[in-house]
């Protein structure tokens, strides 16, 4: 004999309940929070570092950090001096939003009005974890080609904001085939709303659009 | 690699479930959403690993994924998006909101009884 049991529970509830504190503390304290996701070696950390220095008269940053193995990420952030909280996920694709809160409860979040959380590097597991961020911002760099969209849509239709990076090497004609064009044309097929910046992060070059997007979401938050 | 987190999850689930029964699980239902990157090999897998040596051991998950769904900013129709060319079939435009992705859920399980 057999028999049926309807139970229609949400599988991931214990990984939601956490989003959803987080989500009410930063929202209490009116914080931006913004879960970064890309590639391993798409420039991540290059471009936070670039930012919390050239904003830390304006916009006062945090960073969690989320790496596999290691805390070399998060030295980086600390030269900056911003405060910084690295997660090791010990093998783990993705942060979970346990993890994200008990960063939350180290970080002197009260003194901030941003906070970064910089993913592991993977463009598809991240994706599927709510960690009760204000935005979800994809990281795309040109030497990964340009039909990364079409490829991993999860990530683009879920994003705030997609940062192009490292668009100095298109200038070396020949060397990278990437059309700009076509990753904003699949990107906004998904997700019509997308912010797409355009950047460098060695040069610096499309920094000042990124920056405005970032003061007016966090003067909005 | 998530879904052992996933799996994780779910085993806890059916156990207490199995316990408020007092039956031993056979057979599960889950659905999830597309944007949900969830595979049945992987997630199945990662099932039976970690339900070894528990009541669970041996059960099948069957996986349901649902569409992606759009609903038109010009006719106001809901439909499921085509990742590849989104359109509305009812009037192809391609002006349309993308509709919240179904959460992981586990429907039901089946239950061996005396």
């Amino acid at each position: 004999m057999k028999k049926r049991v309807d139970v229609g529970k949400k599988i991931l509830i214990a990984n939601e309940e956490y989003a959803l504190r987080n989500s009410q503390l930063l929202s209490e304290q009116k914080k931006l929070c913004l879960n970064m996701i890309s590639s391993p070696g798409s420039g991540k950390t290059t471009i936070l570092c670039r930012t919390i220095s050239e904003l830390k008269d304006v916009i006062k940053i945090g960073v969690i950090e989320g790496d596999v193995q290691t805390d070399l990420d998060a030295e980086r952030i600390r030269a900056t001096k911003a405060p910084v909280i690295q997660i090791e996920t010990g093998g783990s694709c993705h942060l979970s939003a346990a993890q994200v809160s008990s960063a939350l409860e180290n970080l002197p979040v009260s003194d901030l009005d941003l906070i970064f959380i910089e993913n592991v590097g993977n463009l598809v597991c991240p994706s599927a974890f709510e960690l009760g961020e204000s935005g979800k911002m994809v990281v795309l760099s040109v030497a990964e080609g340009d039909d990364k969209p079409a490829k991993y849509p999860s990530i683009f239709a879920k994003s705030k904001v997609l940062l192009i990076n490292k668009i100095d090497l298109l200038e070396a004609v020949g060397q990278v085939d990437f059309d700009i064009e076509r990753v904003k044309a699949d990107a906004r097929k998904l997700n019509k709303g997308i912010e797409i910046f355009p950047i460098s992060a060695k040069t610096g070059a499309g920094f000042a659009n990124w920056y405005d997007w970032l003061k007016e979401s966090v003067k909005n938050i | 690699m998530h879904e052992t987190m996933v799996a994780e999850s779910l085993l806890a689930t059916i156990s207490t479930e199995s316990t408020k029964q007092n039956a031993k699980p056979v057979f599960a239902k889950i659905s999830c959403g597309m944007l949900n990157a969830v595979n049945d090999e992987i997630l199945s897998f990662a099932f039976e690993a970690i339900a070894k040596g528990t009541l669970c051991e041996g059960m099948k998950l069957e996986i349901e994924h649902k569409p992606i769904q759009g609903k038109c900013k010009n006719c106001d129709e809901t439909f499921n998006v085509e990742i590849c060319q989104p359109k509305c079939p009812k009037c192809e435009s391609k002006e349309f909101d993308l509709l919240p992705d179904a959460p992981l859920i586990l429907e039901e399980i089946e239950f061996e009884t005396e």
